[in-house]
């Protein structure tokens, strides 16, 4: 294989790896849609705040130590103990469940049949709550997040992709960060995960009849609260997945809230309502992204990764609003 | 059916409406005093046209109301001697009181199947009792079972009717709310389903209580009627009674009686339960 070809692999493994991250974010955004037609303008900070309290509570820190500190002139910070990961995992699992049930009592209980944009303003008011809650909570600072999953180029692959290029040429083999195959691994896990639940669950069935008429869920006993509740939880848990695996990438700060940006055109491309979908239009925009920066970006002047996906989503608006994978809209005369 | 009207007479009622009146959104008011009874293992229709308040009787008992800013602010519904306001849907359903909506509303992207299983979302015992049950509800719509996975939005609108009231039947309820079956079905699609809801009235011992436009397959199902307009109850009475009653006749079955009559000359029904009696 010559030098350019294996170039060329190495940018779609990369893109691939990427869109994987991105698609762990669209995830939770297609799972409320589904589920109650809402588009969670907060799932980016749901996955920030899962971030912030699981590093929180795995280092001990104090929650609220600023305000503790301030009112009663303490000089509080950390209790002083170390939690493993699994169970500062396990306590941030709770920490979000009791979330999604807080915030149907108090805000959505109240929302029930409004239109969908009073409640997509809803979700960006919760956003920015939720992103002071948790600067209040835990403080504004960068953390890097250390959960134990392998990070870093994995030598065993640049050593065999070696071997593949010709002779005497000084390609070094190919970077694949093993952080990123570990997020590949977890995405597919999840995705099987969450897509049986759906298929093969009672709670998963109401969910889905829920999403196609809310009305005649309720005619029939399924109490739409107690799907809410659920189905934020589930959107919590994959917030928390997102948020270790982007917190363990690039650290545990503020600007992660942002890649719920990154997450509209993958949902656009994949189809707001489907669980696949999510995926697949994550790794198409991940992949799309590189190559286009590699060979139409010296064109341009680079820059293009920043743009590109938005630009494939609104081709996509224009021939197939539905996305690739959205549910068609049945509609008999 | 002569024992089950001796019986009827003596038990008491599984559901009593007495004097609801309705408001929507604080403001309209729709039902202005709406009284009825349906006595166990019966079938009673629930007549009337368009906008008289048949639908909102039926979700003021099913305790839907309040999805659409309604309310009952008078009088009272009970469900075997049990006011169901400060019930739940869930709770209503789980206790066997089940509305089958009008317009079908199946679920269109699960199949049918999946939409005959959401209606057991309520009950608690393992997946063998459920399994008999979609066996049975097969067997009474025996079309569905053929299309049990074609998605519901694919299927035709008599199999949405059967699938809904199939839905409902897996909830095991006691009582089926029925608003509107024939509504857009081909006159013999809705005799096949007319019967069938006799047949699960009869061997089931569901109660039905039937909210219809067409009066005449209506009356000629049910034991009693009440006849609703503009949210009262004008007149009441067994089914082949009304069937055979002039005024009925003239502006519901359209077979008018002796010459025409102007509506000013047609005698005026008094409620039969006044306000605050």
């Amino acid at each position: 294989m010559n030098v350019e070809f294996l170039f060329f692999l190495e940018t779609v493994l990369n893109g691939l790896m990427a869109g994987v991250m991105y698609a762990l974010v669209a995830l939770g955004f297609a799972l409320i849609f589904k589920a109650s037609g809402i588009f969670n303008f907060a799932q980016g900070v749901m996955a920030l705040f899962a971030a912030l309290t699981l590093v929180g509570l795995q280092t001990g820190q104090v929650p609220f130590a600023h305000l503790i500190n301030a009112i009663f002139g303490t000089e509080v910070h950390h209790f002083g103990w170390e939690l493993p990961a699994i169970i500062a995992i396990a306590g941030t699992l709770v920490v979000m469940v009791a979330f999604a049930y807080l915030f149907e009592g108090l805000v959505l209980k109240h929302l029930v049949n409004q239109e969908p944009i009073i409640l997509f303003m809803a979700t960006i008011g919760l956003a920015y709550f939720l992103e002071g809650f948790g600067d209040l909570m835990w403080g504004a600072d960068i953390k890097p997040m250390d959960v134990g999953i392998p990070s870093g180029g994995s030598f065993w692959w640049e050593d065999v992709t070696r071997e593949w290029a010709p002779e005497g040429s000084d390609y070094f083999g190919m970077y694949v960060d093993k952080l990123d195959v570990v997020a590949a691994i977890v995405a597919v896990v999840l995705v099987s995960a969450l897509v049986a639940f759906s298929q093969y669950t009672k709670f998963g069935r109401a969910l889905r009849a829920v999403a196609d008429d809310h009305q005649a869920a309720l005619s029939v006993g399924i109490s739409l609260r107690t799907i809410w509740v659920v189905v934020w939880s589930i959107a919590g848990f994959v917030a928390l997945v997102a948020g270790i695996m982007w917190g363990a990438k690039s650290g545990v700060q503020f600007s992660l809230s942002l890649i719920a940006l990154k997450a509209l055109p993958v949902l656009i491309l994949g189809g707001f309502t489907s669980i696949p979908g999510a995926i697949v239009g994550g790794l198409i925009i991940g992949v799309g992204e590189k190559l286009a920066e590699l060979y139409i970006g010296p064109l341009v002047g680079g820059a293009i990764e920043n743009w590109f996906a938005y630009v494939v989503a609104l081709m996509f608006l224009l021939f197939r609003p539905q996305g690739l994978f959205g549910e068609r809209i049945i509609e008999r005369i | 059916m002569a024992d089950a009207a001796i019986a009827t007479e003596t038990a008491e009622p599984l559901l009593e409406v007495n004097n609801i009146e309705v408001i929507y959104n604080h403001v309209i008011l729709v039902l202005k005093g709406v009284s009825l009874s349906v006595p166990r293992g019966g079938i009673v229709a629930l007549l009337g046209a368009n906008g008289a308040g048949k639908t909102t009787t039926l979700k003021a008992i099913s305790n839907l109301l309040h999805a659409e800013r309604g309310e009952v602010t008078k009088g009272n519904i009970q469900f075997e001697g049990e006011r169901v306001e400060s019930l739940s849907p869930n709770e209503l359903v789980r206790r066997g009181c089940i509305q089958v909506m009008e317009g079908r509303h199946c679920f269109g992207h699960l199949t049918v199947e999946e939409n005959l299983l959401t209606g057991a979302f309520t009950r608690r015992e393992g997946g063998a009792a459920i399994k008999d049950d979609l066996e049975l509800v097969y067997s009474y719509f025996p079309r569905l079972k053929e299309r049990r996975n074609s998605q519901a939005g694919y299927t035709s609108g008599g199999e949405q009717q059967m699938t809904a009231i199939g839905r409902a039947l897996m909830s095991k309820p006691k009582m089926i709310l029925l608003d509107e079956p024939s509504m857009g079905l081909a006159p013999q699609l809705v005799e096949e389903i007319f019967e069938i809801v006799k047949q699960l009235n009869e061997e089931q011992g569901v109660s039905i209580l039937l909210a219809e436009q067409n009066t005449n397959i209506a009356l000629r199902y049910a034991q009693h009627g009440y006849i609703l307009e503009s949210g009262r109850v004008v007149l009441d009475g067994e089914g082949k009674a009304l069937r055979e009653n002039e005024d009925v006749k003239e502006f519901y079955l359209g077979v008018g009686g002796e010459g025409r009559r102007s509506f000013r000359n047609v005698k005026h029904y008094k409620r039969r339960k006044r306000w605050l009696s």
